[in-house]
């Protein structure tokens, strides 16, 4: 299946859960879907026979630097060898997403990462802690607005 | 004797202990001697690659993949090149893709010669460790010869290499390939069908295919549990569909399929069709020059790229954003020890601590590539 | 030699200590020598060369100088650690290893102590080293060393039980415990001795034997209470120093006492292998010396060899493997030497 027929099956289930379709982006095509849907969806492409998305590649955070954060789904289906790209936007005082590790479990430390990168707050999430960073540390450094904390337990940060 | 209350031992494993390959931490919880849970810190060695990927230019960015995975520097490079070529939608010179998979393979070779040497030490075997590490040193100095690099290469730059092959590569190489045959052959008689090693390895740490798949392990960790899926063939990127070798996949020979005994086993048999990539590519290695079509400044379009490879531990990938800048606004290191690391818990709960180890090596994972 | 130095010094206190002192000489070289055959062996086993600078020759002089560093390295006691059980632990580890060596007959004039029942001494006297690593292990206050240390226990107790029941098919067969009788048992030519009688029987036993041994000294593959690579050294991880020298140096004695019982017991002991040809007294000593280094040869070859066995393999493999076996061992044997004399 291409991106186009892809997106369409999305569709035809969500009809208003798909916000936008780009087909000709450089150079993967991704499809952005309304962040509060995104299990539901995640639960269809991953069980819908046609579309089998067995396996989540990546899953990535994002600052789109225009006041919204964003989850980048990378989905790959190992038995029908297609894939494609899910974006959801996140407005960044409230980034709250739907976690996904209950479909794909390999969601469990890619959420983390991007809760500790990015601060997104991944709802449902069994064990949503710093996963890079120390426990202790103050701030999101992925955010294009960081600013690193003066001192660390005595030690200074920047350099 | 049912009634007799035990009490669960917290057992701090790590990150200084010798067989978890790195600043690895996990917490075990331990009922005597039996694993029941076993969870999983990463981090001590986190560098910060995505935040510094944000402040260079795309071919700066380079010799920092080479650190990500430091015993598979030249797959970390050829993945990112792939992808920033991908988004500057610029053709390489046969030539390129052809060293570029020679390497790549001669990478995996040597990366799995550590995996599989540190396993043995893991278990208990010294000596198959030293005849690896010999042989690796064979493949360095291959690497040491083109490059001037023996560990993070810099090799690969986006449009083609920093050098071109040094006269008399082609024949050490094959030389090489000759001399390690035969060592292959010989690690089977000393470690791979060893009854001891076996036994220790042999229905451990089963991973069933579905499971693997759901935790999106790649890689040796997934063609063990039989799951014939390797990026060079199914999603042929380079050069790779034009030679001819086969996807190695466990077989559950000696106990249940997907077992450490399997992921062990398929690094094996992938060693010895690296080698029949490596012929073929140094066979029919196309003439040319490999720096034409290097740009001395990448200004990429607006745009975003998702390019898999297949490194020595399963699918790397970079998710490269442009926002049509010098800078990459995003890069992503999709590292495979990060998601094959994360179903440890998985596959340890149940066996003893000395499986524990058993497992950890052979899930194979590099602490660099991990933490990133 | 033992009458010969108590009937010059007398058989009190000083007569006693001279002779007993002799295998601590002996002990010292000696495992100076089998580390740097360790060093060396492992190494071309392993494509190496192995040390080659200190000393000049071959680097040996590598083991002169490990214990030199060692003996000048601080000595950190854990601050948690039970002080006097974690002082005491090396010393019960190597006086369990050197007592062995006072009933191991070195040549037909010196034994340490001619008991009549040496050969149950040295099992009765091996059995503190698992005091001793215990204690190491409990007094450490290491979770890792505690494991070493229960493992050991596990491990020691369950493999005396087939070393004890292969040493005994051979008592039965010499009828004595005293192991110069055993050895006289042995004289003449080679095929006298124990391993080649009663063919295949006291063959198997020393197999027997011989794995189990492996097993009592915590060599690979048996090396579990250990196991570097899993516990990070295990009952010993905390010791440094002079201390984790001791454990080192037990390790290497003990190694040799196997090796002495095996070739006492299996190898003629003491007696040459042509006959009278090159026996004696002197001679005696350079033959027991040779067969048991010959025998740790063997364990250190081993050693660089095989991987390491798991607890419950290790425990399978001699519960269910070998006490059977040295069990119906034991019987035909016991029917060869009813029947047939």
């Amino acid at each position: 299946m291409n991106a186009n027929e892809i997106y369409d099956r999305i569709k035809n289930r969500f009809p208003d859960g798909v916000l936008e379709f780009k087909a000709d982006a450089v150079v993967d095509p991704f499809v952005v879907v309304r962040p509060e849907l995104i299990r539901d969806i995640a639960a269809f492409v991953s069980s819908d026979p046609d579309l089998k998305f067995d396996f989540l590649m990546s899953l990535s955070g994002m600052d789109f630097n225009d006041g919204n954060l964003g989850v980048v789904y990378h989905l790959s289906s190992i038995e029908n060898r297609h894939r494609i790209v899910l974006k959801a936007k996140l407005p960044k005082a409230d980034a709250q997403i739907p976690s996904v590790e209950s479909v794909w479990k390999s969601a469990n430390w890619h959420e983390r990462e991007a809760f500790d990168l990015f601060g997104i707050v991944f709802q449902g999430h069994p064990d949503l802690r710093r996963i890079l960073l120390p426990d202790d540390w103050e701030g999101h450094p992925l955010r294009k607005d960081y600013k690193a904390q003066e001192y660390y337990r005595g030690m200074k940060v920047p350099y | 004797m049912a009634e007799l209350r035990t009490e669960e031992m917290v057992l701090n494993m790590g990150p200084q202990h010798p067989s978890t390959h790195g600043v690895l931490r996990v917490e075990l919880v331990v009922d005597g001697e039996v694993v029941v849970d076993a969870i999983p810190h990463i981090g001590y060695l986190h560098r910060c690659f995505e935040k510094h990927a944000e402040v260079m230019s795309y071919q700066q960015i380079v010799p920092y993949c080479d650190r990500m995975d430091y015993l598979g520097s030249m797959n970390n490079d050829h993945a990112y090149v792939l992808g920033v070529e991908k988004l500057l939608n610029i053709q390489v010179p046969q030539r390129v893709e052809y060293i570029r998979v020679i390497m790549a393979e001669f990478q995996r070779i040597a990366s799995h010669l550590v995996s599989i040497g540190t396993y043995g030490l893991d278990i208990g075997a010294f000596t198959p460790f030293l005849f690896c590490f010999r042989d690796r040193e064979m493949i360095l100095d291959l690497f040491e010869m083109t490059c001037g690099a023996r560990l993070l290469y810099n090799y690969m730059w986006p449009g083609g290499l920093s050098h071109d092959l040094p006269p008399g590569f082609v024949e050490k190489a094959r030389a090489f390939i000759k001399h390690f045959r035969p060592a292959i052959k010989e690690l089977n008689e000393l470690l791979s069908y060893n009854e001891i090693f076996v036994k220790r390895t042999a229905n451990v740490g089963v991973l069933p295919a579905d499971i693997a798949i759901n935790y999106g392990a790649s890689g040796p960790t997934l063609r063990g549990s039989g799951v014939k899926w390797d990026l060079r063939k199914c999603e042929p990127y380079s050069v790779y569909d034009k030679f001819d070798w086969d996807i190695v996949v466990g077989t559950g020979e000696m106990g249940t399929l997907g077992d450490c005994w399997d992921r062990y086993m398929v690094k094996v048999w992938e060693i010895e069709q690296s080698l029949r990539i490596i012929e073929q590519a140094l066979d029919t290695l196309p003439e040319g020059d490999v720096q034409a079509a290097i740009p001395k400044r990448v200004r990429p379009p607006v745009g975003e790229v998702y390019v898999r490879s297949e490194s020595p531990r399963g699918e790397l990938a970079y998710y490269i954003v442009s926002d049509g800048s010098q800078k990459p606004y995003r890069v992503k290191g999709r590292a495979p020890s990060f998601s094959n690391l994360s179903l440890l818990p998985e596959i340890s709960r149940g066996y003893l601590i000395a499986d524990m180890i058993a497992i950890i090596g052979s899930v194979d994972i590099t602490l660099g590539d991990v933490d990133r | 030699m033992h009458n010969f130095i108590t009937y010059y010094i007398g058989a009190g206190f000083w007569g006693s200590l001279v002779s007993s002192i002799i295998p601590l000489v002996f002990i010292l070289p000696f495992a100076l020598v089998a580390i740097w055959l360790e060093l060396k062996i492992s190494a071309h086993m392993q494509d190496r060369v192995g040390p080659m600078r200190t000393g000049k020759w071959h680097g040996w002089a590598q083991p002169l100088a490990d214990v030199t560093k060692l003996i000048q390295k601080e000595d950190i006691i854990p601050a948690a650690a039970d002080k006097a059980l974690y002082i005491l632990a090396p010393a019960l580890v190597f006086v369990g290893a050197y007592a062995a060596y006072a009933a191991i007959p070195f040549s037909p004039a010196y034994i340490g102590s001619n008991i009549n029942l040496g050969i149950f001494y040295i099992v009765a006297v091996s059995a503190l080293v698992v005091i001793g690593i215990l204690m190491a292990g409990w007094s450490s206050n290491n979770k890792w060393s505690l494991l070493g240390a229960m493992r050991t226990a596990a491990q020691l107790v369950s493999y005396e039980i087939p070393s004890s029941l292969a040493i005994l098919a051979v008592v039965m067969v010499a009828g004595s415990l005293n192991l110069n009788d055993i050895c006289a048992a042995q004289s003449g030519w080679f095929w006298n001795w124990f391993v080649f009688g009663k063919f295949p029987f006291l063959f198997i036993t020393f197999i027997i034997y011989f794995i189990a041994s492996l097993a009592e000294t915590n060599r690979s593959p048996f090396d579990i209470p250990e196991a570097e690579s899993e516990l990070v050294a295990g009952y010993h991880t905390e010791y440094s120093g002079m201390r984790f020298a001791f454990f080192y140096l037990a390790e290497y004695a003990n190694m040799f006492v196997v090796a002495a019982v095996a070739a006492v017991l299996f190898f003629g002991g003491w007696n040459s292998p042509f006959g009278t040809f090159l026996s004696g007294p002197v001679w005696g000593v350079f033959w027991l010396i040779g067969k048991g280094m010959v025998l740790v040869f063997i364990q250190i070859w081993l050693r660089w060899t095989l991987p390491r066995f798991r607890v419950d393999q290790l425990m399978y493999l001699s519960w269910k493997i070998l006490t059977p076996f040295a069990l119906v061992n034991i019987f035909a044997v016991g029917l060869w030497v009813v029947l047939r004399g």
